[in-house]
């Protein structure tokens, strides 16, 4: 990778074509676990797209009115309710996350470890905050309103499939992000990265570009959430 | 000179990332308001739409550095997402054609 000059690549559809045909490495000056990363988030793409596809064709097709979101996960705040205040909140923190992550992915571009980690860590948290949020409102829904995946009181009943499975499966990515972020994290502040020591399960070795892999697991997850959040709950 | 052009190739000035930071915050408080002031209609889906795909757009962008990237990778991940939008599209079609069969044998009946 060092040893390629991009600035004398052409650029463009030309550089595509180049690129593809260049009987090398298509993905020129990518990381080969950057591009395996998006690789997989694209593959991630299509599972979530395929529940956000049949949940929306669900709710076209029902002809009982489907539970108003508004109304459903609004909270009480000072003894009136305000609609989505939760999931407001929820989307606020996640994008700071994202953007503290974004900013260790730039620490870590210029190897400054304290300031990487730092962030790294603030976006552990944040991620952490956002799973409590959301097992906060699981739990209201399941033991105060009465949500189940077959039956809910506010209308049609495939409302809580969906909104357990696409939450869930949404909220399961967030967790697992959340635990390779504490590992991370902990990896930075020993300077793994520094001595390129190797990892556990790898004999490669370790690498301020994994900090780059991370941030774009956790900006996809982010990016699933803008997608739920648009379709879930303001539809 | 060589040496910091390479860098700049892979580092960025620290005001991009805020800014968008700042946007994502600003469209996102936009996207709550619309719940808010509770907009109804085309009105509602034009607005949830538009912050929607600014925001993907932005953070795919800027926070994953597709904007940076050579085309060979973005084409590769563009592509394939737009055949996921022709399929939400047909899938509209599908299910206003199935609640219409619904109500149609419910209502009229069928043989």
């Amino acid at each position: 990778m060092s040893d390629l000059n991009l600035d004398k690549l052409p650029g463009g559809f030309k550089g595509m074509s180049t690129d593809i045909g260049s009987d090398q490495t298509a993905f020129k000056g990518v990381n080969w676990g950057k591009a395996m990363m998006w690789i997989f988030l694209l593959s991630d793409t299509f599972i979530f797209s395929c529940f956000l596809i049949s949940y929306m064709k669900v709710r076209a097709s029902v002809v009982e009115p489907w539970p108003y979101p508004s109304e459903v996960f609004a909270l009480e705040f000072m003894g009136a309710p305000v609609p989505l205040l939760l999931i407001a909140i929820m989307t606020f923190v996640l994008i700071t996350s994202s953007g503290t992550m974004a900013l260790a992915v730039k620490y870590g571009y210029e190897k400054n470890k304290k300031m990487c980690g730092w962030f790294v860590l603030l976006t552990a948290i944040g991620g952490l905050t956002f799973v409590g949020m959301q097992a906060f409102e699981w739990s209201k829904l399941i033991f105060h309103e009465g949500v189940r995946p077959w039956a809910n009181p506010f209308g049609a009943e495939q409302f809580g499939a969906f909104f357990f499975m696409i939450t869930g499966f949404h909220g399961t990515h967030v967790s697992i992000g959340v635990i390779f972020l504490f590992i991370f994290a902990r990896k930075v502040f020993k300077g793994d990265f520094d001595t390129g020591k190797r990892g556990y399960f790898t004999t490669m070795k370790s690498d301020y570009v994994a900090i780059e892999i991370l941030g774009l697991y956790w900006h996809f997850v982010d990016l699933v959430w803008v997608f739920i959040f648009a379709f879930f709950y303001l539809w | 000179m060589a040496e910091a052009k390479k860098e700049q190739t892979t580092t960025h000035k620290i005001g991009i990332y805020l800014w968008i930071w700042g946007l994502l915050f600003v469209l996102s408080f936009f996207s709550y308001m619309v719940d808010w002031y509770n907009f109804q209609g085309l009105l509602r889906w034009t607005l949830i739409l538009i912050f929607m795909f600014l925001k993907a757009g932005l953070i795919m962008a800027f926070f994953m550095h597709l904007f940076w990237e050579r085309y060979a990778l973005v084409n590769v991940l563009l592509w394939p997402m737009t055949a996921i939008a022709c399929f939400v599209g047909l899938m509209v079609a599908e299910g206003k054609y199935t609640v219409f069969s619904r109500m149609f044998y419910f209502f009229v009946g069928g043989a």
